[in-house]
């Protein structure tokens, strides 16, 4: 079931690649496995769910016996709502991307792959099979933004790649000297593994050493500053889709990982450097905000504050610092679930500006206005989305944000007060962006602007609809999280 | 020499036969497309030979093997050719990999170029020659035998080289000549000191006079004959600081014979290397091992700074193998883990990373066969649009370009994940972050090819067209590169077991 989920795009792909030639039967052939597949991972989270509890939807085989690689995947509560939300984006991205003209074939091939891709890294278990997945999404990427993409799409793809490659460095050194010093790539297993080999002074290297390792890795992917400066590059040039994909999923895959290695595995260094955490945290948020402020451009504004806003993934990370003395998981299920509500945010904001500059044909703010007497629908939608990011209570981003302040406080006072300001921040932002784009007198020249048809309102209303369910009940993901990291934190700090 | 030593030669006697079959057919037939078909059809000979032979080794290890072999029978392998040759698992995964280079090449050689045309029947023997070389390199166990099959593989292959007869192709056969013979000079003065050191040339007897400690001078002496030895094979692996040679003279040749070059006859320096110091010189390994960290870390480097700046396909491949060459020398340099103190990591991950990067490297050159056949230019501008033009030929070398990357799932990462696995089992994570970090340089220019065939429009829109035996080995060597990728097991097992009469010893 859960390998079902996780290859249907490809072996979607792969059909059609092989045997679909028209690009009206693509698309529609594209659009059915994205829903079959949201399907699939909405089944995979309820039935997950049900009981919250453990590992599920657990396959294990051999793989590579030489080396000990095995095929194990499964969710957990921390994986499960990943799974479901790049179902849910994945298929939104394939709604979006109902107008591209050109190379329709391979767009979609690639596209299906890189959802393939993403899924794998949140359901492997085993740390080659991670591997794989997190690095199976690098081509797929490079060929989406530098083909589709506009203005320097090549410089771009390539920025990203080369960042991102230079992580996976650092990660595979330091999961082979995990290798070497447990004899084991099981994630499930690893945990208790080096608490054993730090024990018997088995390991290769400082577990600190690996921390940080795998923390540049991650925290190239989340991004972090000072090593986010290909996110706005990538994302400003990449076709809507690819926008929606990489701030609502690809940006996961850094959060997951820091709070399934980092702090799964590696909790003592994660604790005692908390400061360097909290540090970069509050950099992130106060410069990506500081940054967005200034932005002229409606996708690179929305780029940098994501910057801003995953810098509350760190913050919440940062609240492990305090678990030695009393367990605390809100400040992580707080990171948790911004990862949630920023994924579905960020990729609607994507999207409604996707259509606006493919309507106005301009993304430059000063050149907009007053496009909500033309698009109202987007309008409303627009400023939904807005209001969740910035915090409104009643909408998914207030729950998050919250739970990280309410976490991260208590342990670290000054940086988590820092921080807030980034919310206010935010509110000048977007609401800014807001009122020059929709709101001042209409232009002329914007006259005949349509709204979006039945369409392309699909992927955002059921965004709104995330959005808005999070928001006024978020106990649904707040538990499903929360089976996970409690857990893990217990089995650390007893 | 007895009958049994014919039959542990059997196979290079065939591969032998065979070349010279078929410069007999080639003078009395008139249809030349008859000789790849024999020249394929034929290595199957010495394929079942070898397949026979490995049958008895295992009886060999399973002490159930009768008369009249059971005399050859020596800790698992067959011996014989008075201590000279060894046919032993290690020898089998060469022949192998070895036999299936050769056939792809002459695959994919068949239509090449006109220039070959008249002489079809000398280019196959050629080819058929070295192989017998290469083939034997991997079974010698005496120096002087390492230097004749040495000679054997790089004769054929200089007038190889030169075999288009154009100023580009005569000049690089010319600087292939002076300088093997030149490496071939510094080797045999490395072995000639070796020997006058140990008093013995072959490995075992080496290996006797090192673990008695009875060398004169202690072992800085010897170290002087290593060093020249590591130079001497140094130039056939192409390692820096003894790359110069390689763009000029894969830039020359005829493309399959550089794709040949660059694979079959690293390979067997490779298989020397590793016979010779596990053998020979294992007691040192201490030593050898740094040396080869730091040749690794240099090639790496060297290749793949050079690499980007190339204009020229084949020049730009050259440099890849260059740093390719740094990679295998990883596994070179992992003598042993510090965890388990298991030694077969570097040598298996050596031989693993040298049967992917066969399958990547050939199907890289025989896609710009193909292409560069079509625009009769190597220039990487020329690849434009190719994407659009040739889907299959392009999706190809994308995927070897990758695999070269070392991204999965492809030959490239499993076999860079073996590789770094043994660095860093043996203590050298920092020799694992360095060739992870070139890794990431190689990505920039590997992809350049990659966006110029994808993103740059060619006016030109006419179809690549390519003969049924290239897309036949094009597509048998990028199948190779995800089938070794997807499902690396059996290979790991093969090359693990190979390794094991390299440590018999130790």
């Amino acid at each position: 079931m859960l390998s079902l989920t996780v290859f249907l795009p490809l072996a979607g792909a792969l059909v059609i690649a092989l045997f679909l030639k028209r690009g009206w039967i693509v698309r529609r052939f594209a659009i059915f496995v994205a829903i079959t597949d949201f399907a699939l991972s909405a089944i995979v989270f309820l039935q997950y769910y049900q009981d919250r509890d453990g590992l599920k939807f657990v396959e294990r085989y051999d793989w590579i016996g030489p080396l000990d690689i095995q095929y194990l995947v499964g969710i957990d509560g921390l994986s499960a709502p990943l799974v479901l939300l790049t179902g849910l984006l994945g298929m939104c991205a394939i709604f979006v991307s109902w107008s591209i003209k050109e190379r329709v074939r391979e767009y979609f091939v690639w596209l299906l792959i890189l959802q393939t891709a993403v899924m794998g890294v949140f359901v492997s278990l085993d740390f080659v099979l991670f591997f794989i997945f997190w690095e199976l999404e690098l081509i797929p990427m490079y060929m989406l933004i530098s083909i589709w993409g506009t203005g320097r799409k090549e410089y771009s793809a390539m920025k990203f790649l080369l960042f991102t490659i230079l992580g996976s460095a650092f990660m595979l050194v330091a999961l082979l000297v995990l290798y070497g010093s447990t004899g084991t790539f099981d994630m499930t297993a690893l945990p208790g593994e080096i608490d054993k080999a730090v024990g018997s002074s088995k390991m290769l290297v400082p577990a600190t050493a690996l921390f940080f390792a795998f923390f540049a890795a991650f925290a190239i992917k989340l991004p972090v500053w000072p090593l986010h400066t290909w996110l706005p590059d990538a994302h400003t040039d990449a076709p809507t889709a690819v926008s929606v994909m990489l701030a609502g999923v690809l940006l996961k895959m850094g959060g997951y990982g820091l709070i399934r290695v980092c702090v799964g595995m590696f909790p003592e260094a994660t604790s005692s450097y908390g400061w360097f955490i909290v540090a970069l945290a509050v950099i992130s948020i106060l410069f990506g905000a500081v940054v967005t402020l200034r932005q002229t451009d409606l996708k690179r504004l929305i780029a940098y504050s994501s910057v801003s806003h995953m810098g509350f993934v760190l913050l919440g990370i940062s609240s492990v610092s305090a678990i030695p003395e009393e367990l605390n998981p809100v400040g992580l299920n707080g990171a948790a679930i911004q990862m949630f509500t920023h994924g579905t945010i960020t990729g609607l904001l994507f999207i409604l500006v996707g259509q606006i500059y493919e309507k106005a044909h301009t993304r430059s703010i000063s050149e907009l206005g007053g496009l909500a007497s033309q698009m109202p629908f987007t309008a409303v939608a627009f400023v939904v989305a807005g209001l969740a990011s910035l915090g409104l209570p009643s909408l998914s981003g207030f729950v998050s944000e919250a739970l990280v302040f309410l976490g991260t406080f208590p342990v670290w006072g000054l940086p988590t007060a820092l921080g807030t300001v980034g919310i206010v921040l935010a509110a000048v932002y977007i609401l800014w962006m807001i009122q020059r784009v929709f709101f001042t007198p209409s232009l002329e020249r914007y006259r005949n602007l349509r709204d979006l048809t039945f369409l392309e309102a699909v992927p955002v209303v059921v965004l709104l609809v995330a959005i808005v369910s999070v928001g006024v009940y978020p106990a649904t993901l707040v538990n499903t999280f929360n089976s996970a990291i409690e857990p893990m934190l217990e089995l650390h700090f007893q | 020499m007895t009958v049994q030593d014919l039959y542990l030669l059997s196979p290079e006697i065939a591969l032998g036969s065979l070349a010279i079959l078929i410069v007999l057919l080639d003078l009395v037939i008139t249809r030349k497309s008859v000789l790849p078909v024999v020249a394929i059809v034929g290595l199957t000979v010495p394929a079942g030979l070898t397949l026979l032979l490995r049958g008895d080794i295992q009886s060999c290890q399973d002490s159930t093997l009768t008369y009249p072999l059971e005399n050859l029978c020596v800790g698992g392998g067959l011996q014989g050719m008075f201590n000279t040759l060894v046919v032993d698992e290690f020898a089998i995964y060469f022949k192998f990999l070895t036999f299936g280079v050769v056939a792809l090449v002459i695959l994919a050689s068949t239509d090449y170029h006109k220039r070959i045309e008249g002489f079809k029947g000398e280019f196959y023997a050629l080819v058929l020659f070295s192989a017998c070389g290469m083939s034997l390199l991997a079974a010698t166990t005496e120096l002087v035998s390492i230097y004749v099959s040495l000679e054997l593989t790089t004769l054929p292959l200089v007038a190889l080289v030169a075999f288009l007869r154009d100023e580009r192709s005569s000049e690089a056969g010319m600087k292939f000549l002076i300088l093997s013979a030149l490496s071939s000079a510094v080797l045999l003065y490395g072995m000639t000191l070796v020997f006058g050191f140990t008093g013995s040339t072959t490995l075992a007897g080496i290996a006797s006079t090192i673990t008695k400690s009875s060398v004169p001078f202690g072992s800085y002496a010897l170290l002087m004959g290593i060093v020249l030895m590591v130079a001497g094979f140094g130039f056939k692996i192409s390692m820096v600081p003894f790359q110069m040679w390689v763009p000029d003279v894969y830039e020359g040749a005829p493309t399959p014979i550089t794709a040949y070059l660059s694979v079959a006859s690293k390979a067997a320096g490779f298989a020397v290397l590793l016979r010779v110091f596990y053998l020979a010189f294992g007691e040192l390994n201490m030593d050898w091992g740094e040396l080869f960290a730091i040749l690794s870390v240099l090639s790496m480097v060297v290749g793949n700074l050079a690499a980007i700046v190339q204009s020229n396909v084949k020049r730009m491949l050259a440099y890849s193998t260059v740093a390719q060459g740094g990679y295998v020398l990883v596994g070179l340099a992992a003598v042993a883990s510090v965890a388990s103190g298991d030694h077969t990591l570097g040598p298996s991950s050596v031989l693993f990373y040298l049967s992917g990067y066969a399958v990547t490297n050939l199907a890289a050159f025989f896609s710009v066969i193909v292409i560069s056949n079509m625009t009769g230019s190597n220039q990487i501008d020329t690849f434009a649009g190719m994407g659009r033009r040739a889907p299959v030929i392009a999706g190809a070398f994308t995927i070897s370009l990758v695999s070269l990357i070392g991204i999965p799932p492809t030959a490239g990462f499993i076999g860079k994940l073996y590789l770094f696995n043994a660095a860093v089992q043996s203590d050298l994570a920092w020799l694992a972050v360095a060739g992870m970090i070139n890794s990431v340089i190689s990505a920039y220019y590997y992809l350049r090819i990659v966006r110029i065939m994808y993103l740059v429009p060619n006016e030109s829109k006419e179809r690549v067209p390519s003969s049924i035996p290239m897309r036949f080995s094009l597509g048998i060597a990028t199948l190779g590169i995800l089938a070794i990728g997807i499902l690396p097991g059996w290979l790991l097992k093969f090359a693990q077991g190979a390794v094991a009469p390299l440590l018999s010893s130790t």
